[in-house]
C-alpha cells in the first residue's frame, strides 16, 4: 500500500477510529439524556465522537507526512507470552499453583533465542516451590496448590 | 511554625517500628524488582501493589512510596551498570554513568546517585510539606466546573510536555477515559460496556492495565531484540568518593534538585524533563564541556538528583489536587481508592495523620535507599548479571500471581493477557501508553464533575468559561497546545527531545 507514506499513524489513526465506532455502537442504547441532565450514553458518545475525530486526523496526515515504516522481527514472543499467561489461567483454578506455575514458565521460555529444554525445566520446578512456599503459604492465596484429583 | 507541627505528626505516624519496617520492606522489594532489566517503576508497583492490599492504609501507603523509592533507585543502577534505562528519566543517567563504569568507576556512580537523589529527597519533602496545605486550600474551593478544567488542563499538560506525536498522545487519554468508565454507572446503575460479563461490573481492574500495557508489552518486545548485554562492574565496591569528586558533584547536585522541584510539579514527564535539563544546565556551565559523555561525574550527580526530586515533586499535584501527574501517581491514586480513601485536597483535613505520615515517610524511604543500597550493591549486581532468559519467565510469573490475587479470580489474567496485546500494539505503532492509564484513572472523575458542572448550570456550557479560575484553566490549556501545534516551536521540541 505505497500511498500510505506514514503506517505507523496510519493504522493507530484507524484504531482509534474502530475503538470510537465500537464505543458508540455498544453504547448505542445508553439514554444519552441533555447536556443538563446527562444520561449514562452522553460521556461515552462524546468520547467516540473525540476518538474517530483524532482517529481520521492521523490517518489522512499519514497520507501525506513521510515515516518509518512497521517493523515485525518476528511474532514468536507475542504469541508465545500471550499463550502461556492464557495457559496459566485456564490451568491454575483445576490443576493448582504448582502444575500451572511449571507450564506457565516452560511455555513461556520457549519464545527466547537462546533457550534449552534443561534450564528451563529446572527453572520452572524452582520457581514452582518457590510460589508454593512464599505465595500459596506465606501470602495465604487462594488457588489450589495441587491438582484436584491429588487433593 | 506550622509545618513544624505538621511534620511531627507525621513523623509521630511514620516513625513506628511496624511503619519503618513497611518502608524498609517496600524499598527493598522496589530495588529488587526495579533493578531487573527492563522493567520500569510502573510495572514494578502495579506487580507488588496487591502485596499491599492486606495491610492499613497508612502502612500501605508507606510500603508503595518505598516501592517507588526503591524501583526508582534500581532503575539508576541498571542505567549505570548495563546502560539500560528502565523509564524516561534515567535515559540521561546513562550517558555518564555507564562511562563512569566502563572506567571502574561504577562504584562511585552508584554512590553519587545515591547520595544525589537523598539530598534531592529531603530538600523535596520539605517543598511538599511547605506547599501541599496552601494549594489544597485553593482546591477545596473549587467546584465541579473548576475541577473539570483543572483534569483538562493537567491532562493536556502531561501530554504536551511528553514527547512523540501530540494527536496520538490525545487519542491515547480519550481512550484511557472511554476505558475507565467501563462498569457500572453511578447514577443510573446502568453496565457500560461490560458485555454482561460480572467481573466487569466494577469496572476494569487498573492494576490489570498498567500491567498488560507496561510489564507485558515490555516482556515481549525486549525478547524480539536480541542484543548483548555488557555489565560493567569493575570498581562497583568502591564507594567511597574521593573530596576533589565530593566538591565536583555537590553544586550540581544542588542545583539538579533545584531544577528538579520546579519542573516535576509540572504533569507529564516532570522527572524526565528535570532529568534532561540538569544535563544540559550542567554541561553548559562546566569549564570542560568535552568531558561530558566520557563519565563526567556532575553528569551523574546533576541529573540523578533532578530526577528525584522531581518524581517527589509530582506528589503535590497527586496529594493536593488529585490529580495524577503522571503514570507513577496514576497508581497511586489507584491504590488509595482501593484503601476507600479518595484523593483530593480533602485528604488533609480528613485523614492528616495519613497524609503527614506519608510525608514523613518519604524522606524515611529516601535514607533507606542510602543506608540499604550501597551496603548491599552486591547482591544487586548478582540480579543483573542473571541472564534474560532466565528471568522474564519469573517477571511473568510473578505478573500473573500479583493479578490473580487482587480479586482471587483468573478473568484478571485474561484481561492482562488481553492488555498484553494492546500494548505490543501500541508499541508497534509508536503510541505512548501513559496517557492511557492518566485518562483511565481520571475517566470516572472528569465524567461525575461534568455531570455535576452541567447540572448545576442547567446545561449552560459556558459555565467552564464564565467561571473565572475555570477559564484560567482551561485558557492554560489552549495556550499549550498552541505553542506546540506552532511549527517553529514544535521543530526546537523535536531538537530537544532528540539530544
Amino acid at each position: 500500500m505505497h500511498f500510505i507514506k506514514n503506517p505507523k499513524d496510519f493504522w493507530a489513526g484507524i484504531l482509534y477510529i474502530a475503538f470510537g465506532i465500537a464505543a458508540i455502537g455498544i453504547a448505542y442504547n445508553y439514554p444519552v439524556g441533555s447536556a443538563g441532565r446527562m444520561g449514562p450514553g452522553y460521556f461515552p458518545r462524546a468520547l467516540g465522537i473525540i476518538l474517530i475525530g483524532l482517529g481520521l486526523i492521523l490517518s489522512l496526515r499519514a497520507l501525506r507526512l513521510r515515516g518509518e515504516p512497521l517493523s515485525f522481527p518476528t511474532f514468536k514472543p507475542i504469541v508465545i507470552i500471550i499463550g502461556a499467561t492464557v495457559l496459566f489461567g485456564l490451568a491454575a483454578p483445576k490443576l493448582g499453583l504448582v502444575v500451572a506455575t511449571i507450564i506457565l514458565v516452560i511455555v513461556s521460555s520457549t519464545a527466547s533465542e537462546e533457550f534449552n529444554w534443561k534450564e528451563a525445566v529446572i527453572a520452572s520446578v524452582g520457581l514452582a516451590v518457590f510460589a508454593w512456599i512464599a505465595f500459596a503459604r506465606g501470602l495465604n492465596l487462594q488457588l489450589p496448590v495441587w491438582p484436584w484429583f491429588m487433593g | 511554625m506550622e509545618i513544624l507541627s505538621h511534620l511531627a505528626l507525621g513523623f509521630s505516624v511514620a516513625v513506628t517500628l511496624q511503619n519503618v519496617l513497611y518502608a524498609f520492606v517496600g524499598v527493598l522489594l522496589g530495588t529488587l524488582i526495579g533493578v531487573l532489566p527492563g522493567i520500569g517503576p510502573v510495572p514494578t508497583i502495579a506487580m507488588l501493589l496487591p502485596i499491599t492490599y492486606a495491610l492499613p492504609p497508612v502502612a500501605a501507603l508507606i510500603m508503595l512510596a518505598g516501592i517507588y523509592y526503591g524501583a526508582q533507585y534500581g532503575g539508576s543502577t541498571t542505567a549505570i551498570l548495563v546502560n539500560l534505562p528502565g523509564e524516561s528519566s534515567a535515559v540521561v543517567t546513562c550517558i555518564d554513568g555507564y562511562q563512569m563504569a566502563r572506567q571502574g568507576r561504577a562504584g562511585k556512580a552508584l554512590a553519587v546517585a545515591a547520595i544525589g537523589s537523598f539530598i534531592a529527597g529531603t530538600f523535596a519533602t520539605m517543598l511538599i510539606a511547605g506547599f501541599a496545605p496552601p494549594l489544597a486550600d485553593v482546591a477545596l474551593k473549587f467546584g465541579p466546573a473548576e475541577y473539570f478544567s483543572l483534569m483538562v488542563l493537567g491532562l493536556i499538560a502531561a501530554v504536551v510536555l511528553a514527547s512523540g506525536s501530540l494527536v496520538k498522545a490525545i487519542g491515547m487519554i480519550v481512550l484511557g477515559l472511554l476505558l475507565g468508565i467501563a462498569g457500572t454507572d453511578v447514577n443510573s446503575g446502568l453496565q457500560r460496556y461490560t458485555f454482561g460479563i460480572a467481573e466487569l461490573s466494577d469496572g476494569i481492574g487498573f492494576v490489570t492495565v498498567a500491567m498488560g500495557l507496561f510489564g507485558f508489552a515490555e516482556i515481549i518486545v525486549n525478547l524480539e531484540h536480541r542484543g548483548k548485554r555488557e555489565i560493567f562492574t569493575k570498581g562497583v565496591s568502591d564507594l567511597m568518593l574521593k573530596w576533589h569528586e565530593f566538591k565536583e558533584a555537590l553544586p550540581a547536585i544542588l542545583r539538579g534538585t533545584g531544577i528538579g522541584s520546579v519542573l516535576g510539579i509540572l504533569p507529564g514527564g516532570g522527572a524526565m524533563l528535570s532529568a534532561f535539563a540538569s544535563y544540559m544546565v550542567e554541561k553548559k556551565l562546566a569549564k570542560d564541556p568535552s568531558r561530558f559523555g566520557k563519565g563526567a561525574i556532575e553528569g551523574v550527580a546533576g541529573p540523578e538528583s533532578a530526577n528525584n526530586a522531581g518524581s517527589q515533586a509530582s506528589f503535590i499535584p497527586m496529594l493536593t489536587l488529585g490529580i495524577p501527574p503522571n503514570a507513577v501517581m496514576a497508581l497511586m491514586v489507584g491504590a488509595m481508592t482501593i484503601h476507600s480513601i479518595q484523593p483530593g485536597p480533602q485528604v488533609m483535613t480528613s485523614n492528616p495523620d495519613l497524609f503527614w505520615g506519608l510525608i514523613a515517610s518519604m524522606w524515611i524511604g529516601n535514607l533507606m535507599l542510602v543506608v540499604l543500597n550501597l551496603p548491599l550493591i552486591g547482591i544487586w549486581v548478582k540480579l543483573l548479571q542473571v541472564p534474560y532468559r532466565l528471568l522474564y519467565p519469573a517477571i511473568l510469573l510473578f505478573c500473573c500471581i500479583g493479578v490473580y490475587s487482587i480479586n482471587n479470580n483468573v478473568f484478571d489474567v485474561f484481561i492482562t493477557a488481553v492488555f498484553g496485546i494492546l500494548g505490543w500494539i501500541f508499541v508497534k505503532l509508536e503510541c505512548e501508553p501513559a496517557p492511557l492509564l492518566l485518562g483511565f484513572i481520571l475517566g470516572p472523575m472528569m465524567e461525575e464533575n461534568l455531570r455535576r458542572a452541567l447540572l448545576l448550570s442547567r446545561g449552560d456550557a459556558t459555565v467552564f468559561v464564565t467561571r473565572p479560575i475555570s477559564a484560567v484553566m482551561l485558557g492554560m490549556a489552549v495556550v499549550m497546545l498552541l505553542i506546540i501545534v506552532a511549527p517553529s516551536i514544535r521543530k526546537k521540541r523535536d531538537e530537544a527531545f532528540h539530544e
